[in-house]
C-alpha cells in the first residue's frame, strides 16, 4: 500500500478541476482515466470467476494498454446492454430522463473527496448514457458527438472500469434527483456489463466464490466457524461470568440468525457478535446459527443480479432445512437492502413453514416483515428495549460520547433510522448526532461500500470518506465523540481507518457492542470489563459501575 | 451551445422565408397538425415503452422513517407503504418539485481547525424551475381561449390574475415577462457554474434557446406584432375543428411563433423534454416501501440455481462430524476421505 498523503494534503487537493470544454459541452469525452496503483482495485482473478461459471475469465491488468477482451467483446457488451434495457424500466428511465440539471452533482462523496468531474453522479451515469445514444436512439445516432453520442471502444470500457468502482451505490444522489434517478441501479448494471466481458474486481469475485462455496465472503470452513464463535463465547464467558453455547445448525428452533460473517472474523465486529449472543443468552432466545448460511451480507450486489440471487437462496433453503419460523438478521448494510428489496422477490416467497415473525418475549408481530420473514436486528432490539424487557446500565457506556453512522442501505433503501436510536438512547447516556446534512437519509459512506473495502485503494478511500471523516471529526472536535457507531459490517471493517485518518481518537463500534455492554445479565459477576476487556469507567476509582439505571418511562423486568 | 442556438436562429429564418414565400398554408395548417401529430405519437410511443418494460424490483429509494414498529412515526411521503403514501409522494415531487427544495450546496472551508465541509441550503434551481413551469403552465392554459369557442369563465378569470397589475396596453400579462426570466436565469446558471457548464450538452441548451424563441415570438407578436386577432382565432377555431382555412391579415411575426412552437412539439419526444413523463414512472420514486410485507414478483424471475446444503455438506462433512456438528447424512468407513 502507498503512503497516504496528509489529510490536509488531501483535502486540498480535492478541490474540482474542470479541463476547458468545447462548444459541444462534450470535452469530458477526451479525457481519459490515468490508471496507476491506488486508483484501481485488482482484477478478479480468471480462475475464480470460471469456477463461478462466469462469461470471458481472462488474465489482463487495467494498467496495461491491452486487456486482453475477448473476441467479439463489442456485440457481447451492446447485446448484454440491450438484454438489461428489456429487463430493467429503471435503466431505460435513467438513460433518458436526465435534464443534466445538476442538482446530484456535489452529493457524492467520490466527487468531493476526488474532485474529478466523472464522480459527478450525473457525469458517471452519461458514461453509460453516451453509449446508450450512439447505440440505441436514433437521434443519437444522427447527432453524433454533438448529441452526446459516442461509440464503445476500448478506452469507454476502461472509463467504465474506472468510475463505476468508484460509485459505493449509496444512492445519495438519487435522493437529491428530481426524477429519482438512482445511480446505484446504473452502477449496478454497468459492473455487469463489464462482468460479461471478464472484467471484474478480486475484491468482490473473491467474497463471492467463498460465500458460495463455504457459506461466508471470508472462506471460514464449517468447523472453523464454530470453533470461532467458541473462543468468542469464551471472551463473553471471562467479562461476565456467564456461559453461552449457541447451537449450531440445529434443526427445530424458532429463529435462525444470520449475521454478515466479518462480526465474527475482526475486530471490532467481533464485539458486536458477541453482544448479539449475550442478548439472545439473556432473553432465552430460541435461536440457532447456521455455518451453511453463515452470511448475511452479499457481494453478488456488487457484482450482478444472478450472483446476488445465488447467494441469496441459501436463506430461505437453510431455515427450511432446519425448520426454522423467521429470520433474525444482524448488523449489516447492504444485507439489509437485499433482505428488504431483493430476497423475496428473488428467492420468495417465503418457504411455508416460515412464519410472520414474532418477537417472543414482547409478543410485538413484525406485520412489515410477514412476507419476507426476516426481521432487522434494530427493529428486533428497539422492541424489546420500548417494552423494557432489558435491564440496562447505560452508566456502563459513560466513558463514551457516542454518535452514529447511517449506513447507506439501511438508510436509503429501508429506512432504518429511528429503531437504531432508540437503541442508542437508551444503551448509552451521551449520544449526539453529526450534521443535519450527513445523517439520516443524507446520510454520507463510508467511502468504502459496494465491494471497495480493499486496502491497495487506501488513499481513494480516505478521499470518498471525507465528508463521513469531516462530520465525525467536527463533533469530534465540538462535542467530545470518541467513539462512531454503526449497524453495518462493512462499516466495522471501513470506518476504523477512516476514524484514524480523519478524526484521530475516535473508535468504531456496533450497535450491539454498546447494547451489551449495557445489558444486565442474570447471573453475571460483577462487571469491570467492557467486551473489549478494557476497564469500565468507575471501576477503579471505587465506584460501582452495575448500578442499573433504566431508560426513562419503561419498566424494566424483575 | 452554439450550434443549438445557430439551430434556432435557422428554424426563425426557415419560418420567416417559407412566409415571404406566400407559404402561408404550410405554416399554418400544415406544419401545426404535423407537429401536434409527432408530438401525441412520439410522446405516447416513450410512455408506453417505459411503462410496458418491467420492474423486477422494488426498488423504492427510502427519504425517512419506514413503517416498522407501531410506536416510530412512520414518514408516509418518504417511505411510502400505501398506494396512496406513493400519491402524496408524487404529488410533492411532482408540484412542489421537492426534492429540489432538499438541495444543498457543498462548500469547502478553510478553520483554524483544518478544511471543514459545510452543506447550505440552495434552492436556486427549486426558484427558477418553479417559475418557468408554472409561468408556462399559465400561458398554456391562457392559450386555450384560441381554442375554444366561447372562451370559458376559468381561462378569462385566470387571464384577470395574470394582468392584475395593469401596466400597459392590452394589460400585460406577468407570466410572460416571467417565462422569460426564469428561462434566462436556467440559462445563466448552465453557463455560470463550472460543474454545470462541464456537464451540459447541446441538447440542454437547445430547449431553453427554443423555449426562449417561442415566448420571446409570443411576446412580441402579443404587444407590437400588430396582429388581428380575429383572424387568428379563425385560424386556430379551423385547426380544431378540422376545417382548416387560413384568412387574410395574419403577419409574419404571428408564423414566426407558430414556427417556433412547432419545432417545440416536434423535438419534444426525442428530447430531454420527455423528463415531465419519466418522473411519474420513476421506480425509486413510485414503488412502495413495503416489499418485506407483500411480495413484489419480477416477470423475468429466473431458475435458481445456488451449492446446496448437501453439496456443502458434501464437501465439510468429515471435518463437521469431528467438530460436532450436526449432519443430515452421517460420515460412512471411508467418510474421512
Amino acid at each position: 500500500m502507498a503512503k497516504l498523503p496528509a489529510p490536509t494534503e488531501l483535502a486540498a487537493t480535492s478541490k474540482a478541476i474542470f479541463p476547458r470544454a468545447n462548444s459541444n459541452g462534450t470535452g469530458w469525452m477526451n479525457t481519459k482515466p490515468v490508471f496507476k496503483p491506488g486508483s484501481y482495485c485488482y482484477p478478479a482473478k480468471a480462475e475464480t470467476l470460471r469456477t463461478l461459471g462466469m462469461p470471458n475469465p481472462h488474465d489482463w491488468s487495467p494498467e496495461a494498454e491491452d486487456w486482453n477482451l475477448p473476441d467479439g467483446w463489442e456485440r457481447i457488451i451492446h447485446d448484454a446492454f440491450a438484454d438489461r434495457l428489456k429487463k430493467y424500466r429503471s435503466l431505460k428511465l435513467f438513460m433518458e430522463t436526465c435534464v443534466r440539471c445538476g442538482a446530484c452533482a456535489d452529493k457524492c462523496h467520490f466527487f468531493l473527496g476526488t474532485g474529478d468531474p466523472k464522480n459527478m453522479p450525473v457525469l458517471r451515469a452519461e458514461l453509460l448514457r453516451s453509449v446508450y445514444r450512439k447505440d440505441f436512439t436514433a437521434v443519437g445516432r444522427l447527432l453524433g458527438k454533438a448529441g452526446g453520442g459516442r461509440s464503445l471502444d476500448p478506452d469507454v470500457v476502461k472509463e467504465w472500469f474506472y468510475y463505476f468502482y468508484q460509485c459505493t451505490e449509496c444512492r445519495r444522489c438519487a435522493l437529491f434527483c428530481p426524477f429519482g434517478i438512482d445511480t446505484a441501479e446504473i452502477t449496478m448494471i454497468a459492473r455487469e456489463l463489464l462482468l460479461e466481458v471478464g472484467l471484474g474486481t478480486n475484491w468482490i469475485m473473491d467474497p463471492v466464490y467463498n460465500c458460495n462455496r463455504t457459506g461466508n465472503h471470508l472462506g471460514i470452513q464449517p468447523q472453523a466457524f464454530k470453533e470461532i464463535v467458541e473462543m468468542l463465547c469464551e471472551d463473553v464467558e471471562t467479562v461476565t461470568g456467564i456461559a453461552i453455547n449457541p447451537p449450531f445448525n440445529e434443526k427445530g428452533h424458532e429463529v435462525l440468525f444470520i449475521a454478515p460473517s466479518g462480526d465474527v472474523f475482526a475486530e471490532p465486529g467481533i464485539y458486536t457478535f458477541m453482544g448479539y449472543l449475550m442478548l439472545f443468552h439473556e432473553i432465552g432466545l430460541d435461536y440457532t446459527l447456521s455455518t451453511y448460511a453463515s452470511e448475511g451480507g452479499n457481494f453478488g450486489l456488487f457484482s450482478s443480479a444472478a450472483l446476488l440471487k445465488k447467494l441469496n437462496a441459501k436463506m430461505y433453503a437453510e431455515a427450511e432445512r432446519l425448520g426454522s419460523g423467521w429470520i433474525l438478521g444482524g448488523e449489516c448494510g447492504h444485507m439489509a437492502r437485499v433482505i428488504n428489496q431483493y430476497m423475496n422477490t428473488m428467492n420468495g416467497p417465503a418457504p411455508k413453514t416460515m412464519v410472520t415473525p414474532v418477537n417472543p418475549v414482547t409478543g410485538t408481530r413484525f406485520e412489515n416483515a410477514s412476507s419476507t420473514k426476516v426481521v432487522h436486528i434494530a427493529e428486533f432490539t428497539a422492541d424489546l428495549v420500548r417494552h423494557g424487557k432489558l435491564n440496562l446500565a447505560p452508566s456502563r457506556n459513560d466513558h463514551l460520547t457516542v454518535t452514529f453512522h447511517d449506513s447507506c442501505n439501511p438508510a436509503r433503501a429501508m429506512g432504518l433510522l429511528e429503531e437504531p436510536r432508540e437503541i442508542l438512547r437508551a444503551v448509552c447516556n451521551n449520544f449526539v448526532e453529526m450534521p443535519e446534512n450527513t445523517i439520516r437519509e443524507r446520510t454520507f459512506c463510508c467511502g468504502a461500500g459496494s465491494g471497495l473495502n480493499t486496502d491497495e485503494i487506501m488513499e481513494l478511500r480516505m478521499r470518498s470518506g471525507m465528508p463521513r471523516g469531516n462530520a465525525l471529526r467536527h463533533v469530534q472536535l465540538t462535542r467530545g465523540v470518541n467513539m462512531l457507531s454503526c449497524i453495518c459490517a462493512l462499516d466495522r471493517a471501513t470506518l476504523p481507518p477512516l476514524a484514524d485518518y480523519w478524526a484521530p481518537g475516535v473508535g468504531v463500534c456496533g450497535l450491539h457492542e454498546l447494547v451489551a455492554n449495557a445489558l444486565v445479565m442474570k447471573g453475571e459477576g460483577r462487571r469491570v470489563m467492557d467486551l473489549r476487556q478494557e476497564d469500565l469507567p468507575g471501576v477503579n476509582d471505587g465506584g460501582d459501575p452495575d448500578r442499573c439505571s433504566r431508560p426513562e418511562g419503561t419498566e424494566a423486568e424483575a | 451551445m452554439a450550434a443549438a442556438f445557430l439551430f434556432v436562429l435557422g428554424t426563425g429564418v426557415l419560418s420567416l422565408a417559407l412566409y415571404a414565400l406566400g407559404m402561408t398554408f404550410f405554416l399554418g395548417v400544415v406544419l401545426p397538425y404535423a407537429a401536434v401529430l409527432v408530438f401525441a405519437v412520439g410522446c405516447i410511443r416513450r410512455i408506453v415503452c417505459w411503462a410496458a418494460s418491467p420492474v423486477p424490483f422494488p426498488i423504492a429509494l427510502t427519504g425517512g422513517q419506514q413503517k416498522s414498529l407501531p410506536w416510530i412515526r412512520q414518514a408516509e411521503f418518504e417511505a411510502p407503504s400505501s398506494g396512496l403514501h406513493i400519491a402524496g409522494r408524487l404529488f410533492l415531487d411532482i408540484v412542489l418539485f421537492r426534492p429540489l427544495l432538499r438541495n444543498s450546496r457543498a462548500e469547502t472551508l478553510d478553520t483554524p481547525e483544518g478544511m471543514r465541509l459545510v452543506y447550505w441550503p440552495s434552492r436556486w434551481l427549486w426558484l427558477f424551475a418553479i417559475l418557468f413551469h408554472y409561468a408556462l403552465l399559465v400561458i398554456l392554459i391562457r392559450h386555450l381561449r384560441f381554442f375554444i369557442e366561447p372562451v370559458p369563465a376559468c381561462i378569462r378569470a385566470l387571464e384577470f390574475f395574470d394582468t392584475l397589475m395593469r401596466i400597459g396596453s392590452p394589460a400585460a400579462f406577468l407570466s410572460g415577462p416571467i417565462v422569460v426570466a426564469a428561462l434566462f436565469l436556467l440559462l445563466l446558471r448552465r453557463l455560470y457554474d463550472p460543474k454545470l457548464r462541464y456537464i451540459s450538452l447541446a441538447g440542454d441548451y437547445f430547449p431553453l434557446f427554443l423555449l426562449l424563441a417561442v415566448a420571446l415570438s409570443g411576446i412580441f407578436l402579443r404587444y407590437w406584432g400588430r396582429t388581428d386577432i380575429a383572424s387568428v382565432k379563425a385560424l386556430t377555431m379551423g385547426l380544431v375543428t378540422f376545417s382548416p382555412a387560413v384568412p387574410a391579415g395574419i403577419g409574419a411575426a404571428f408564423y414566426l411563433h407558430t414556427t417556433f412552437v412547432a419545432a417545440l412539439l416536434i423535438c419534444f419526444p426525442f428530447s430531454k423534454l420527455m423528463h415531465a413523463a419519466g418522473v411519474l414512472l420513476s421506480p425509486t420514486r413510485n414503488t412502495a416501501a413495503n416489499s418485506r410485507e407483500f411480495r413484489h414478483t419480477n416477470p423475468w424471475n429466473g431458475p435458481t440455481r445456488y451449492r446446496t446444503y448437501a453439496e456443502y455438506e458434501d464437501e465439510f462433512r468429515g471435518a463437521m462430524a469431528e467438530a460436532g456438528l450436526p449432519l443430515e447424512k452421517e460420515p460412512g468407513p471411508a467418510g474421512a476421505e
